[in-house]
């Protein structure tokens, strides 16, 4: 099972099982809800913002969906506290970028922490919207945080 | 209804037939290939694609115009292969129109009697308005439902369902107060894509002869699965696709009590389906021309009859009575198995060789990664059914499904797969943190 233990690397499974930032839905600047439409996946990310205003302290999310969709999220949680949107914005492009490499492109732990992890499931074509659900939804809640604030 | 009293195909037949299916015969992932897919669509015999290529090198032309030899010939190749079909079905030849698969079929008769509905001079039965009702059940394909939301939206009729009960069977005693008087449709499976259970289309067909309302059979699942008499069953439109019965992508067909598709204005206009035509007005051919606009899908026609002389020499009882003891096995080696929770009836129901399941733990997509490194293909998601799953707290399920080339070894390299996915991917044991 080589193939399979390239996708589901152990961290990607840990995640999958003990989820960050996974919490009931709570009030939040912004929020936003994806779904899979290939499989009915459902996943809403909500953004705490620091303070300041111009930081996110976390993120929260809530949802339904399988184990690199999960884990997927999970990891984006631990990248996420202290970022301004801008970084962010910056962050989720490398993911993306990665998820569409078919396995070319690596990923800096520096930029994509654990997320680097998912790497192995570029090559699958078809889990790489599982991958990105999490990080599209919360690319679209800082979109509104952006349009609400200017 | 046929009562089978026919043996099932012996696995040492199967194992012969399946020689005439190449694409079987690969590794996917270093295994043998266990294509457990075949609700989805199924794969094809040698046969159905000589039969196309056999076309496209000898007779290529288009039909029912032009008075070339090859002309002739096709249009000939083309009429048999409807009356080949609709034999096949129990209906007469002028009573099966052609469409691209069963969704067409579907739309076909919805947009047929929106287009009624806006024409005050069209046969009343086809037309509606507000105050109608159609009637489908929870259970049904987007194929069979989004169609008829649509119907309603445009023509101020109501939609209402036929709910499920717990264990997946059609609450019977639900639908005698929910089709009544009002209602002018009642659209429903024969066999589920997701359930596998055969629906008593005979109780349904009694209700809606009661109150005058028109059957529409989505029989998509069972025409490759189980013998299917059209007259016999007594709807009056029924839809299914032949790429799901060993024949090619591309083309499926609608049955049409005759006297309903005549009362029928057409859905897609243009070229072939005209009698007369002015830059004002057109008139229209009689069924089944009038639903057939344009250059027709010749070569997969006679690839579809192909595949119906196909399964009529293997015998559609045997092939009926050979898929309920693979769905038997599938439903009793699932129950087996800590932590698989099967939707849909258990216990000695009518059913083709379909199971959909959930795993504790687990999502579909995983179990469905995890079989294909074992070289198993199974369908992971919603499985175009989004409210039957809804109905069971549910957003996605696995579906192993089988055809007549499917071996009792399959069955068991699925299930032995399915004793190892939890494990795998730690459900078995971890309580879920939230």
């Amino acid at each position: 099972m080589s193939g399979l233990g390239a996708l589901y690397q152990d961290l990607i499974l840990d995640h999958s099982r003990q989820r960050h930032g996974e919490s009931e839905p709570k009030s939040a600047d912004a929020s936003s809800h994806e779904i899979n439409t290939s499989c009915g996946d459902e996943l809403t990310v909500r953004v705490h913002l620091a303070a300041d205003g111009q930081t996110v302290e976390s993120i929260s999310w809530n949802g339904d969906g399988c184990a690199i969709s999960q884990a997927s999220v999970s990891m984006l949680h631990d990248l996420t506290p202290g970022l301004p949107p801008a970084e962010l914005f910056a962050r989720i492009d490398a993911f993306r970028e990665m998820m569409r490499s078919r396995g070319s492109v690596e990923g800096d732990p520096e930029v994509l922490g654990d997320a680097v992890a998912l790497a192995g499931a570029s090559k699958y074509v078809a889990r790489v919207k599982c991958a990105m659900l999490g990080w599209v939804a919360l690319e679209n809640a800082l979109k509104q945080l952006s349009t609400t604030s200017s | 209804m046929t009562t089978s009293v026919s043996a099932a195909l012996t696995e040492a037949e199967v194992d012969i037939l399946r020689r005439d299916f190449p694409a079987l015969q690969q590794e996917v992932n270093g295994h043998p290939l266990a294509y457990l897919d075949s609700s989805a669509t199924s794969q094809k015999p040698t046969a159905v694609l000589d039969a196309e290529r056999d076309f496209y090198e000898h007779a290529n032309a288009a039909v029912h115009r032009g008075a070339h030899t090859l002309a002739v010939t096709a249009t000939e190749l083309f009429e048999n292969a409807r009356a080949n079909v609709a034999a096949f079905v129990g209906a007469d030849a002028d009573e099966l129109v052609w469409t691209s698969n069963a969704t067409e079929a579907l739309n076909l008769v919805a947009y047929s009697m929106s287009n009624a509905s806006l024409d005050r001079a069209a046969d009343p039965r086809v037309r509606l308005g507000a105050g109608d009702e159609i009637v489908v059940t929870e259970m049904e394909h987007h194929a069979n439902l989004v169609p008829w939301q649509g119907l309603a939206a445009r023509t101020g009729a109501t939609l209402r369902y036929i709910p499920l009960a717990d264990d997946g069977s059609l609450r019977m005693d639900a639908a005698a107060a929910v089709v009544g008087r009002h209602t002018r449709i009642l659209a429903f499976s024969h066999v589920s894509n997701v359930l596998g259970a055969v629906t008593p289309v005979s109780d349904l067909v009694a209700l809606a002869r009661s109150v005058g309302a028109i059957t529409v059979l989505d029989a998509v699942q069972s025409v490759p699965h189980l013998p299917v008499d059209v007259k016999a069953l007594g709807v009056d439109f029924a839809a299914f696709s032949g790429h799901k019965m060993l024949g090619p992508l591309g083309i499926g067909a609608l049955y049409g009590r005759r006297e309903l598709l005549e009362a029928l204005p057409p859905f897609l206009t243009g070229g072939s389906m005209i009698t007369t035509v002015t830059m004002e007005t057109a008139g229209y051919l009689p069924p089944p021309q009038r639903f057939e606009a344009g250059t027709q899908r010749i070569a997969q026609v006679i690839g579809l009859s192909a595949a119906v002389d196909y399964l009529r020499a293997v015998g559609m009882e045997r092939v009926e009575a050979r898929e309920a003891e693979l769905g038997q096995a599938l439903v009793e080696g699932l129950a087996a198995i800590p932590g698989i929770r099967l939707i849909g009836p258990t216990a000695d129901a009518r059913r083709v060789g379909l199971a959909s399941f959930v795993v504790d733990g687990v999502h579909s997509h995983d179990v469905g990664q995890y079989l294909d490194e074992l070289g198993i293909a199974v369908r992971v998601g919603h499985h175009c059914a989004q409210p039957l799953h809804r109905r069971f707290g549910i957003a996605a399920t696995t579906r192993a499904s089988c055809a007549l080339y499917t071996t009792t070894e399959e069955i068991e390299r699925f299930l032995d797969g399915m004793r190892g996915v939890r494990a795998f991917f730690g459900a078995d044991r971890e309580v879920v943190s939230r």
